[in-house]
Order: C-alpha cells, then sequence, then structure tokens
C-alpha cells in the first residue's frame, strides 16, 4: 500500500475545501473521503486505488436519521447500514431497503459500511481488482479482460464494448426503487441528485462512476413518503445462502387495488452495470392484474436489451424468474 | 484396493514430513536457544513485559507460548529490518519504558482505550486497526485471515459493536473503545461464551475462535432471532476452515438458553 496523508476535518466545510483539490473525484482520485473503509482499504492494499490523501469524514455532523416533515426520511451519509437496516422507520416503511441491506456482508461489514460509501461501491469484478490485468475502469485504454473471460458474475444490462462489470450494491437496488434523492455538498454549494441519475453508464469512460466532481460530499440521502398501502421487498438470489454478491436480485415496491396493480416500482441488482430501474417493467405493470402472466411480460421487458456475454446468459432467465418471484411474493394475500 | 493403496501411500508421506518437520523444529530450538533467551530480555526492556512469564517462557522452548515469543520476537526483528525508520513508538500507561519515537512519514497520533486501557501511539497511517493489536501492542489474540474482510479471523469490538479489525486504519478510531478476545475473559476466568465454546468443542485448529466468540458475544446483543438457521446467518461472516461449525451453534446456543433461563 502507498503511503498517504490522513486528515480529520471536525466539519463539513473542511472536509470539501480538502477534496476540492483533487484532480478527480473518480477512479485515480489522489484525495479520497473515507468512512467506514470497507471498499476503499481492501482496494488501496490491492494497490487498486492509492490516494496520496485521505480525509476522515467519519466524525463529520452527517450521522443521523430523522423523519422529514412530509412523512419521508432522511439518512445521513455516514449513518451505518447495520442501524439504517434495524431503524424502526425503515422496517416500517420501507422494507425493501432494510431488506436489501440484511442481504448484503456481514454483520461486522455492516456495522462498518456507511450509506454513502454504500452509493459508492465498486465493482468486483476480479479484472478490475487484479493490476495486474487489463481493465478499462481501472487503466482507461487497456482493455477489458472480461469480455470473453472469467464474466460469470458480470452484467448483462448497460454494458459497453469497454466495461461489463457490476454494481455490487444491494442498497443501491433498494434506493433506486424507492426513488430516493442523493443530496451533494461540495465546492459550488449544495445539489440534489436522483438516485437513477447518480450512477452513469460505462460507455466510453468506464473510469466515470457517479457524478460526482473534486470536493462533493454526500451528506444525506432523502426518501419520499412511502405510497399508501404499498408492499415492498427485496429478493436475492446468489451461489450461497449468505455473505455473497447477487447474481440476480429484484428490488420492488408494489401498490395493488382490486387485484390491479396500481403503482409499481422495480429495480434489478445483480445483472447491470449501474442500480437497474426499470420503467419497461413498471409499464408493464402498472393498471394490469396482479397474476403470473403480467409478472411474466414485465419480466420479460425488463430483461429485452440484455447483452449476454460468454458466460453469463444464465442470468438473462434467473433475473426474469427473480423478479416474477418477487412480485408473486409482494402480491400475494398477506 | 486401489483406494486403500492411494491413501495408505498418502498417509506414509503425511507421517514422513511430520517427522521431518519435528527433526527441523528440534535443531531450530538447539541452534535458537541462547540467542532466544537474550532476545526475550531485551524485548523485555523494550516492551514493558511482565519478567515472571518471559523467564517461564525462555525455559520451556517447546511449548507453544515460546514458540509464539520466538515467532514474535522473529516477526519484530524482521519488521524493523524491512520497516527501518518507519517503525513506530509506542506508549502505554503501564510501560516500564517508553522507546524513542522514531519518525514515520505521515505518522499521526492516535489515542486508543483497547481492553480498559489507555493508549497514546504515533503510526504510520497505513496500520490496520489489527496489525496496531498483533505488531504493536502484542496482543496477538486477534488473528489475521486473509487481511480483506473476508474471514472474520480478526473480529473486535468498537464501542460495543463487532467490526473488522483488517479492514480499518487505527489512525480512524481515535478515542474509540476496543475491545479484543484479550478483554473479554481470562483463563482462569473464561466469558460464559468461551467456557461454551470449551464445553462443545467448537473448534479444531482455533486459528477463527477468538474471531468467531468475538462474534458470538456480539451476537448475545443484536436481534438476532430464536433458530439455529438465523444464529448460522448472524455468523456468517466467520470462516471456519475446518468446519467447526455445529458446534459453534451449539455453543452460541448453549449461551443464550442459558442467559434466557437465568
Amino acid at each position: 500500500m502507498k503511503t498517504f496523508q490522513l486528515t480529520r476535518p471536525n466539519n463539513n466545510a473542511q472536509a470539501i475545501a480538502a477534496a476540492a483539490k483533487s484532480k478527480t473525484a473518480q477512479q485515480g482520485a489522489e484525495i479520497r473521503f473515507i468512512a467506514g473503509g470497507t471498499t476503499l482499504i481492501d482496494l488501496m492494499k490491492l494497490n487498486v486505488e492509492a490516494p496520496q490523501s485521505l480525509v476522515d469524514v467519519n466524525r463529520l455532523p452527517v450521522d443521523k436519521i430523522e423523519a422529514t416533515p412530509d412523512g419521508g426520511l432522511t439518512i445521513g451519509a455516514v449513518v451505518r447500514n447495520s442501524d439504517l437496516a434495524w431503524h424502526p422507520l425503515v422496517r416500517k416503511n420501507y422494507a425493501v431497503l432494510s431488506e436489501a441491506i440484511l442481504s448484503g456482508a456481514t454483520v461486522q461489514i455492516r456495522n462498518m459500511a456507511t450509506t454513502a460509501g454504500n452509493l459508492l461501491q465498486r465493482t468486483r469484478c476480479m479484472y478490475f481488482r487484479d493490476t495486474a490485468m487489463p481493465c478499462n475502469k481501472r487503466e482507461p485504454g487497456s482493455g477489458c479482460g472480461a469480455i470473453n473471460g472469467m464474466n460469470r458474475g458480470l452484467a448483462i444490462l448497460g454494458t459497453s464494448e469497454h466495461c461489463i462489470a457490476t454494481n455490487p450494491s444491494d442498497m443501491n437496488v433498494a434506493m433506486v426503487a424507492l426513488e430516493a434523492t442523493v443530496h451533494v455538498r461540495g465546492a459550488q454549494g449544495e445539489r440534489s441528485i436522483p438516485i437513477a441519475d447518480f450512477h452513469l453508464l460505462p460507455g466510453n469512460t468506464p473510469q466515470r462512476e457517479t457524478v460526482l466532481e473534486p470536493g462533493d460530499l454526500i451528506t444525506h440521502v432523502t426518501l419520499p413518503p412511502a405510497a399508501p398501502g404499498n408492499r415492498s421487498l427485496y429478493l436475492k438470489l446468489r451461489d450461497r445462502a449468505s455473505y455473497e454478491f447477487a447474481l440476480a436480485s429484484a428490488a420492488v415496491v408494489i401498490t395493488a387495488a382490486n387485484e390491479k396493480i396500481a403503482r409499481a416500482r422495480i429495480a434489478l441488482g445483480g445483472v447491470g452495470t449501474k442500480p437497474w430501474r426499470s420503467t419497461e417493467a413498471e409499464a408493464e405493470l402498472t393498471d394490469q392484474p396482479a397474476n403470473e402472466a403480467t409478472f411474466r411480460k414485465a419480466a420479460d421487458a425488463a430483461l429485452r436489451g440484455a447483452k449476454p456475454q460468454s458466460q453469463n446468459a444464465f442470468k438473462v432467465e434467473l433475473a426474469k424468474r427473480c423478479l416474477v418471484h418477487a412480485l408473486k411474493l409482494a402480491t400475494q394475500p398477506a | 484396493m486401489g483406494i486403500v493403496l492411494v491413501a495408505g501411500r498418502w498417509r506414509y508421506e503425511y507421517l514422513w514430513k511430520i517427522f521431518l518437520r519435528k527433526i527441523l523444529f528440534f535443531l531450530a530450538n538447539c541452534f535458537g536457544g541462547k540467542e532466544y533467551k537474550r532476545m526475550d530480555s531485551e524485548s523485555e526492556r523494550s516492551t514493558g513485559r511482565d519478567q515472571a512469564s518471559g523467564d517461564e517462557a525462555g525455559q520451556s522452548f517447546g511449548s507453544p507460548e515460546s514458540r509464539r515469543q520466538f515467532l514474535k520476537q522473529f516477526t519484530v526483528t524482521s519488521a524493523a529490518m524491512a520497516l527501518g525508520p518507519q517503525l513506530i513508538s509506542i506508549s502505554s500507561a503501564n510501560a516500564a519504558e517508553k522507546t524513542a519515537p522514531i519518525s514515520a512519514e505521515n505518522a499521526v497520533d492516535v489515542h486508543l482505550k483497547i481492553n480498559g486501557k489507555d493508549y497514546a501511539l504515533k503510526l504510520d497511517p497505513r496500520t490496520s486497526l489489527l496489525d496496531c493489536l498483533r505488531e504493536h501492542l502484542h496482543l496477538t489474540g486477534s488473528k489475521k485471515g486473509c487481511d480483506h474482510g473476508q474471514c472474520g479471523a480478526c473480529t473486535v469490538h468498537i464501542n460495543g459493536r463487532r467490526q473488522l479489525s483488517c479492514l480499518s486504519f487505527a489512525a480512524l478510531h481515535e478515542g474509540d473503545e476496543i475491545t479484543t478476545i484479550e478483554g473479554i475473559g481470562q483463563p482462569e476466568k473464561l466469558h460464559p461464551m468461551q467456557a461454551a465454546f470449551v464445553k462443545c468443542d467448537a473448534y479444531q485448529c482455533g486459528y477463527c475462535t477468538s474471531g468467531q466468540i468475538m462474534s458470538a458475544v456480539a451476537l448475545l446483543k443484536e436481534p438476532c432471532g430464536p433458530d439455529d438457521a438465523e444464529v448460522k446467518e448472524f455468523m456468517s461472516g466467520n470462516i471456519c476452515r475446518c468446519g467447526a461449525y455445529p458446534n459453534i451453534v451449539a455453543a452460541i446456543q448453549r449461551v443464550r438458553q442459558g442467559a434466557q433461563a437465568g
């Protein structure tokens, strides 16, 4: 691991000023914020990340979960995954978020990992994590080892000829289905970013994963009020029952009335280069009867654009069945 | 028949390897003896270790304790050779003698409270909490397995919650209260979870055990359901390559049921 300077600011302004000097906030950033460290330290040990400076944000006053006046929820950037998953308001109004977080990693890691850190979780693509391998995300222009390589766990949606790395987060998938907003404070002031616009598709610049600029500090995430009478859940399919990344997962938020689906929010995990919102599936579900034929149509629509690689064609059908099963569970009588 | 033959051959080679290892270990002890004794007394001066236990270790080379001390000394010596001026100073409330601080690039001052004791350290910022515990403070109960947050052998409690010490820098824990396996029980007064692990034979080689116990102790305060399946899910961050899982679950359930009854 390369050495770095550690600064421990006491307030947001100091942290932002310290990080604003970086040339980029994306892969290769010379200055990084550090919170739980569960992704960053791992990647620093692998020399995939080698920041010259780390800014410790663990002590910043962005660590609260609070109900908003409109009935939504504000989640501080350094709220730990465990605290978020077990919070009574999250359990009650946003079950999909609680389930998604609890399906990821382990208790120890969830006690460390933070909300903002999870938004920025890096891919588990083995070519990205191994500096001996080509990877356009880690080293632009070096090529993609995963295309025609070991790609069983990698993405089938949102890929490009330069990168097929999966976004590994479970929390992000639930956040997308809940239409969360990411609040950022930077050198230029504050701004709010709908989560669907927060992550970028790899395209020609897979090293750019989010819209964040140098000095941008995620301060909190807000959730809109839960739709009245909605049911939400997260279904995750993986190679083993615990402590494994998703091969395919589905976050569904459904409001049903008179055996018809009035409103649906659908996001998929484990299959996309970013947490995958499927408005196509939502359109197939809205105002339709809640039955298997509808669910199957929605699943087909969600995966219509899938581009499987040499080893992961199974994910197309797996993701469809995952979504169909999640919809069944979310609409069956309580 | 073929299988028996193969198995027999494997066993023969295995025994031969063990025999060779024993001879090598004996020779190492013969040559290492005098040197070891001298080094150990030096290490006492520099770390303020207890005189009696050091002498005891110095006289019984075959014991696990002496092997630990030998390896520890070897590690510290080689680390010093490798790191050179990067070696960092430690001062603790009960240290017999403070070593002079040696400068390290980007060194940071850190105050940690570990098992109720205050430590003021100057550390290379890259020092993981695990390396700080093991290499700087000689609290070797927390183990280094994967060093990437995948195995759980390094589990400690930070402000009452279990976390992975390998996946965090010591310098991020200014003022935090840290509890290691050394802080939850003593050989003469085991924590109920430690006693249950012994009772249920919840280990084989023992390498993952301190991490398992730290997770198990934390689990008692977590929202874990009553079933074995729930315990397994909550313990999935602690890998046991010997496969002692059924007995680990039994030990944990024994303590939980006892706690409920009591």
